[in-house]
């Protein structure tokens, strides 16, 4: 049981990361859309559209680690599992 | 002769005036382009973000810029940040309450400073600037761009005019009473206003 959860956390925390990196290590917070610019080629105004895209913040990271520190604490508090005694 | 220009005349003069008359421009934007951006620069933490629901008319003479007014209102409602929980904070009750004044609003009343050359004219116009209810006489520096018979580009099958405005201009959070007591190093005080709006005036 005590593996299981080191190595779940372990999991956790790796995937955590990973994911931030592969969508763009943003240390913002989390986003749910991302703006992008429309010129209108006659009045040359820049406008803005938002199309919805996930963005993992630091708040993300920061809940994924405190996640996995919890499940890596709970691991310690496990008992291991001693052989009988012949 | 004289019977046709007592004929003419009155259609001479009537084409005149409506050459001269001021235009009433509508800015609620078809293509949706039409935009405000916000802008905090806190110490802690930088926020932006935009709005889209713009509508509103002004009115603008191209051969006397200076008695341009009108009314700008943006939709309180289309204010818009990317972090979802943000953007539910800034339109609850402490920030903009949204479901209370659902208007944001600025009524030009005159220009001052009135510089125009060729199509582009600057000036500040005074006016009320009207946020969470409420109200207070702001003077926003304005460039106000002329483009005649443009508007067929923009709208097809559309004749007319295009009066774009763009404004950039600070305001105080506090002073329109937006969650005044929170803290300055994570909400900057100072809010960067930036408008890029075009309205048109159609012929008929």
């Amino acid at each position: 049981m005590q593996k299981v959860l080191r190595r779940l956390a372990l999991a956790l925390a790796l995937a955590a990361v990973a994911l931030w990196l592969a969508l763009g290590a943003n240390r913002g917070w989390t986003r749910t859309s991302v703006p992008t610019v429309i010129v209108d080629q006659v009045t040359g105004i820049e406008g803005h559209d938002y199309k919805k895209q996930f963005v993992p913040g630091v708040d993300f990271l920061g809940a994924a680690l405190a996640g996995a520190g919890l499940l890596a604490l709970c691991s310690t508090l496990v008992r291991k599992k001693t052989a009988n005694p012949v | 002769m004289k019977r046709t220009l007592a004929t003419f005349f009155p259609l001479i003069i009537v084409s005149v005036s409506t050459l001269a008359a001021p235009q009433e421009f509508d800015f609620k934007d078809p293509k949706g382009v039409n935009n405000a951006v916000f802008k905090l620069d806190a110490p802690l933490e930088a926020i932006n973000g935009s709005a889209n629901g713009i509508s509103g008319k002004v009115t603008f003479d191209p051969q006397n810029p200076a008695q341009a007014k009108g009314r700008i209102a943006v939709a309180a409602g289309s204010l818009h940040v990317p972090n979802p929980m943000m953007k539910q904070h800034l339109q609850g009750d402490q920030w903009m309450d949204v479901s209370k004044f659902p208007e944001i609003s600025f009524e030009a009343r005159e220009l001052k400073n009135v510089k125009t050359s060729g199509d582009v004219t600057m000036a500040d116009a005074l006016g009320t600037l009207t946020i969470r209810g409420v109200s207070k006489e702001v003077t926003v520096p304005v460039k106000l761009t002329f483009l005649k018979d443009k508007l067929g580009m923009r709208v097809p099958n559309q004749k007319g005019d295009l009066l774009v405005i763009r404004a950039n201009f600070p305001i105080s959070r506090k002073e329109f009473g937006i969650n005044p007591k929170a803290p300055q190093d994570k909400v900057s005080d100072t809010i960067d206003l930036t408008l890029s709006i075009a309205g048109a005036s159609t012929q008929i």
